[in-house]
């Protein structure tokens, strides 16, 4: 039954429509969590407040819980889910890249939306160095991409490496974000005298 | 605050209404709640999650396919997103620009726009403008080698357990906090 992709085909303008919706959502939430704001989003670095791995974190628990509450039921099947091939290099490397770039610029690709919605020069010029950077990439790079797809290790997921249910899992995250917290909001006490004032 | 308010209006100061007055963010588990339902509604209508770093490279395609339409059905990056000479047509693209609205939104809501810079006490307006700047340029980099970012690897991957994902997530905190004591002085 679902995803709906299975089994409607979608034109192109109820595709983009269908977008910008689920986008509305998207960013609702990225500026009412305050990530609009770089000082914000850097300060879980500083361990003063954590609210970007509370919000990650509790995210990625709810669409699992969902994703795998919807499947045990029958109505929707994971496999016609799409899954990014795995590519360890690749995405440790990127991830380490992508850290520096986030610890320096203050923002991800999707929250300097925000902080360009919210008038913040900062988030413009973000987005504009994204720009370049994935121009660049295609000029001067374009090698990367053959070598990413031919050394990646194909699809795996946690439950598929281990052979253990999507349901042990997600207990499991579950318990750790109630842990997680708890200590987040210790740390959070400790740390809170470089928290900007006003 | 009251206070400082009816003094601006008394001498019709706007820039005299401190920076205070936005609303406070919501709680980060009730937004997570909201984002995760956001997510997995994604994945029940497409099939596919979030993301946010292919809208960048289509409409860098798109800025090439003005230059020369030849070299960007050609050259192997921007061929992916060039999408037969529409590559403004992109399913992510809109749905960034779903969020602009979204955020803009919400942001007039909690009165929290405001033309200005993130950054902070130690470091100059300019000097943060370039390490923005920097930053998106090597984010982009980071993006395209891990083959997405925090929404398309973290939040998307994640949530189905993609191993790939949660490697690259580790891989973005660790670098982060490892780097984070260097550059303390554009945000404390």
């Amino acid at each position: 039954m679902f995803p709906l992709s299975s089994s409607i085909e979608f034109t192109v303008g109820v595709s983009l429509a269908l977008a910008l919706l689920l986008g509305v959502g998207f960013g609702f939430c990225l500026e009412r969590a305050g990530f609009g704001s770089a000082r914000k989003l850097t300060a879980v670095f500083y361990l003063y407040d954590m609210a970007v791995v509370k919000v990650m974190f509790t995210a990625i628990v709810t669409a699992m819980v969902g994703l795998f509450a919807l499947s045990a039921i029958g109505l929707l099947d994971l496999r016609e889910l799409y899954l990014e091939p795995t590519n360890l290099a690749a995405q440790v490397l990127g991830g380490l890249v992508f850290g520096a770039g986030f610890i320096i610029g203050g923002y991800c690709p999707g929250t300097s939306i925000a902080a360009i919605a919210t008038g913040r020069k900062d988030g413009l010029l973000f987005a504009l160095g994204m720009l370049v950077g994935v121009y660049a990439y295609a000029e001067l790079t374009p090698g990367i991409d053959a070598w990413i797809k031919a050394t990646a290790q194909g699809e795996m997921t946690l439950p598929s490496v281990t052979g253990l249910s999507m349901g042990w899992f997600a207990l499991a995250f579950v318990a750790f974000l109630l842990f997680a917290g708890w200590g987040m909001s210790r740390l959070e006490g400790r740390y809170g005298y470089l928290r900007p004032k006003g | 605050m009251s206070h400082s308010i009816a003094e601006s209006r008394l001498t019709g100061r706007l820039e005299a209404v401190p920076a205070t007055t936005s609303r406070p963010y919501w709680n980060p588990y009730i937004v997570g709640f909201l984002l995760g339902l956001v997510l997995l509604a994604t994945y029940i209508v497409t099939g596919r999650g979030l993301g946010a770093t292919g809208a960048f490279s289509s409409v860098a395609a798109a800025i090439a396919g003005w230059l020369s339409p030849e070299h960007a059905a050609t050259n192997a990056v921007h061929a992916k997103y060039f999408n037969d000479g529409a590559p403004l047509a992109s399913w992510t693209l809109f749905l960034l620009a779903g969020a602009f609205v979204g955020a803009l939104a919400s942001g007039i809501h909690g009165q929290r726009v405001r033309w200005t810079v993130e950054r902070g006490p130690h470091v100059s307006d300019s000097r943060r403008l370039v390490l923005a700047f920097v930053g998106g340029f090597v984010a982009a980099y980071g993006a395209k080698i891990a083959k997405g970012c925090t929404s398309g690897q973290a939040l998307t991957g994640g949530s189905i357990l993609n191993v790939g994902s949660l490697v690259f997530m580790v891989s973005v905190f660790a670098a982060a906090y490892g780097l984070a004591y260097f550059v303390r002085k554009e945000w404390l």
